[in-house]
């Protein structure tokens, strides 16, 4: 039966594809790409990586639309047409879907217990986590102290990321948007989403809180955490108006968050080298290596979920005040 | 742990945790100042490692405290430590002459974001460099070319803007290609530590994946390392990046993607396939070659300076790429070699284009008049490092030459039409370099112009003679990185398991 609504799912995955490449309308792409997300999230929930699906729908299907729409607004709604047509991308993606396909004609049957990545370092990640760490979610056990060096370095590409934007787009300090006299905006005049959203906002940013500090019990962790109260301002901002939700969490804050969360997990690094062990080695934290590495886990999982919470909002802000400059 | 065992996670987290840092610095000097001295940090611990690694160690660091395969190693031997010398050692000079010259490109409140983003850069590279683990090498590569993008698209020249979105698109295709080839391996087999990988490879049956990653990951990191005809993002990215970003980019980005294609292929597949090294060398020496003639004659009819050298640097990575299509020990240590005398040659080039920028807005050939009457410390510099671009005996680009060469009559049959083939772009070298040396001192000034003395400022004409003077240095002492490129070589081809 899953595999029946799972084919179903990856139907629908591919129509939405071509329909984002067919459109000329930019608007209706951006919406479909919403909607690819979205069903791209359902696909690893089915796939059990609920995880992977959180994230997906609270970054791909929610914070990223925002900010593809307020670069819209700054450019225009229509692909302009290209002299020479598409053959030649058509013909290296016809290529490499076969080689893809080719590939996968010896790919290990899917859930196959045989298979090597069931074999290897997965099951001493399953046996080891409980002696390790004491935690029941063993993704989170990975991503945060197992392979957290990657996760630090991710923390990094969303750094990068957020102070590229800022860079790029030149964002001035806030001085002169507060000058100005500030037109209404947002969606004070419609009364139903305006009363529907406030209601929602505030729960929001509560399962956001939530999924930050069950992640080692539950799907969930720093990055969703902070992808979804990000979601939760940014209905703010759109409900109320940009000035206000900035108002309610000052640009100065963002980058606090955004550089406090960096800095915060590389800080439990160096803490662990001072203390005699290896970069990230959590387990020296404490007496009790066990207590040790939660301890470090829970820190670090804060520091992700500022950084991320931070970079988003900050990006959202930096095209929002683009918008109101021209 | 003792200091000493900490460097190699030291070399990526110093630079790396002082990005946020450098944001918080507001007066722009302390920005400047703050990021020089985290890039000399990490210079030091680079000769450290070096040092260490010369004197026999191979330093292996387990991040986390969980040992390979189930946590992240960083692994330093003589082929890394060569490269992060060139890496932190570009890094580390840019960023001491930055100065002046960011000033008048850069605004002073986006100046700590701009060295923020420099440190990141560094930073990323040197994670590719270290790191052992197939994934935690896409990671850096994501923090480097983010940052790479952002320092592109920094400078006051708009035209930046188009050119880094083609090398954002081109780079992220790349990165995306090595990717789904690293997806396929851990399919396969499970793993993503590198050295793991070469064990648990030659156990696969179904070859089929692995063909398919060997493929993506060799194209994906050729798109990066600008590999003809995958380069055709890069001569407009660093033509008109800020002058101080192309010194550091020209000398260390696209070799560390030429770094990690030699060290994925001759590690994982090279050992463990059959007739993978035939196909390599299939594959990488007409690309090689065809790039050197093809990127060579272009940039003897291409009148932007900085454009030209750009295109130098398509020939030269396509040298770096035939020493290493040989799969022979003497091909290794000639690539590895030319990495690092192209480093110090290309840098030293745009380090003294940028000093001509200070007073020649415009850079074009025909406009540079009467340069060597205004700036004869610049153009005396820029010809040093010219005559080693091209290879001329004493410098440090004759020893990388002469080992290619030596390398090419022993790959077999087809030696001697390779060596004609570096001859000949040798050839070509010297009439673009002299294209330059022409401009600037034969040609009339414009009517109009300035011709009073007037040199760059002190402290970046400094370091340009100090890269300048290493190029000699390094002609008439090459101990040190023919060391360490014999090392790599050893290590690579020599002393599979």
């Amino acid at each position: 039966m899953i595999y029946v609504f799972a084919l179903f799912l990856l139907t629908l995955l591919v129509i939405t594809a071509v329909a984002i490449v067919r459109t000329e309308n930019l608007f209706v792409a951006v919406m479909l790409t919403s909607i690819f997300s979205l069903l791209m999230a359902a696909n690893f929930f089915i796939l059990d990586a609920a995880d992977v699906a959180l994230t997906e729908a609270a970054v791909g299907a929610g914070v990223t639309t925002v900010i593809f729409l307020s670069a819209l607004a700054l450019t225009g709604d229509w692909e302009k047409p290209r002299p020479g047509g598409r053959t030649v991308a058509l013909g290296t993606v016809g290529v490499l879907a076969m080689l893809l396909i080719y590939a996968s004609f010896d790919k290990p049957r899917l859930g196959d217990p045989e298979a090597p990545v069931h074999q290897h370092v997965a099951p001493w990640y399953l046996e080891k986590t409980p002696e390790y760490m004491d935690i029941p979610n063993v993704v989170t056990a990975i991503l945060s102290s197992f392979r957290g060096y990657d996760t630090l370095g991710e923390v990094f590409v969303v750094f990068a990321a957020c102070i590229g934007v800022l860079f790029i787009l030149g964002v001035k300090p806030a001085r002169q948007t507060a000058a100005a006299p500030q037109p209404v905006s947002g969606l004070r005049h419609h009364l139903i989403p305006q009363v529907v959203g406030r209601l929602l906002v505030p729960f929001i940013v509560l399962f956001g809180l939530y999924v930050q500090f069950h992640g080692e019990y539950g799907p969930g962790g720093g990055f969703q955490a902070g992808a979804i109260i990000a979601t939760g301002v940014i209905l703010y901002a759109l409900l109320e108006g940009e000035a206000e939700a900035l108002r309610a969490v000052p640009r100065s804050v963002l980058l606090a968050l955004v550089v406090g969360g960096a800095l915060l997990y590389g800080a439990v690094g160096v803490v662990c080298m001072l203390k005699g062990g290896a970069f990230l080695d959590y387990s020296v934290l404490a007496a009790d290596p066990v207590f040790g590495q939660q301890l470090g886990i829970l820190v670090i999982e804060a520091g992700v979920g500022m950084a991320v919470c931070g970079a988003l909002l900050s990006i959202f802000h930096a095209f929002a005040a683009r918008e109101s400059m021209t | 742990m003792t200091f000493m065992e900490h460097l190699p996670a030291l070399q990526v987290v110093v630079p790396m945790l002082s990005a946020p840092l450098i944001v918080l610095l507001q007066p722009r000097g302390l920005a400047w100042a703050g990021a020089t001295a985290a890039g000399l940090a990490s210079f030091a611990i680079a000769i450290a490692l070096a040092m260490a690694v010369l004197d026999g160690q191979t330093q292996v660091y387990a991040m986390g405290g969980w040992a390979a395969p189930y946590g992240i190693a960083l692994e330093v031997d003589a082929f890394s430590a060569l490269v992060l010398l060139l890496v932190t050692g570009a890094g580390a000079a840019a960023l001491l002459a930055a100065r002046v010259s960011v000033d008048r490109q850069i605004e002073p409140e986006r100046q700590p974001l701009f060295y923020a983003a420099w440190l990141l850069g560094l930073a990323g590279l040197a994670g590719i460099v270290v790191s052992a683990d197939a994934f935690n090498i896409f990671v850096f590569m994501e923090i480097s070319s983010l940052a790479s993008y952002i320092l592109i698209a920094g400078g006051p020249d708009r035209r930046a803007l188009p050119a880094v979105f083609k090398y954002l698109i081109m780079g992220t295709i790349g990165a995306t290609f090595y990717l789904i080839g690293v997806g396929l391996i851990y399919m396969m087999t499970g793993t993503l530590n590198l050295a793991d990988m070469q064990a648990r490879i030659g156990d696969v049956v179904a070859l089929n994946p692995i063909l398919v990653a060997a493929g993506f990951i060799t194209i994906g990191l050729a798109l990066k390392a600008a590999v003809f005809p995958l380069h055709v993002w890069l001569p407009n990215a660093y033509t008109h990046a800020p002058h101080m970003v192309t010194v550091f980019l020209a000398a260390c980005a696209t070799k560390v993607a030429l770094y990690v294609l030699i060290r994925f292929d001759s590690m994982v597949f090279q050992d463990r396939l059959s007739d993978h090294e035939f196909q390599f060398t299939l594959f990488a020496l007409p690309l090689a070659v065809l790039g050197i003639l093809v990127a060579s004659s272009v940039a003897m009819f291409e009148g932007h300076l900085k454009r030209l050298l750009a295109t130098s640097s398509v020939a030269q990575i396509g040298y770096i790429l035939l020493g290493a299509s040989f799969v022979s020990e003497a091909g290794i240590t000639a690539s590895a070699m030319h990495m690092f005398n192209h480093a110090l040659a290309k840098g030293g080039l745009f380090l003294a284009v940028a000093c001509l920028a200070f007073h020649f807005r415009d850079l074009r050939l025909s406009e540079l008049g009467g340069a060597a009457r205004r700036m004869p410390l610049t153009c005396a510099a820029l010809v040093v490092c010219g005559l080693s671009l091209i290879g001329v005996p004493g410098t440090a680009g004759f020893i990388s030459k002469w080992l290619l060469i030596t390398a090419a009559l022993e790959s077999g049959l087809w030696g001697w039409s390779l060596v004609a083939v570096i001859l000949v772009s040798s050839l070509m070298a010297v009439v673009y370099i002299w294209r330059i040396v022409e401009a600037l001192y034969f040609q009339q000034a414009s009517a109009e112009g300035d011709t009073s003395f007037a040199e760059a400022p002190l402290q970046l004409l400094l370091v340009t003679w100090a890269v300048a003077l290493l190029n000699i240095f390094f002609g008439l002492f090459p101990h040190l990185p023919l060391a360490l490129a014999n090392g790599s070589a050893a290590l690579l081809v020599g002393g599979a398991p």
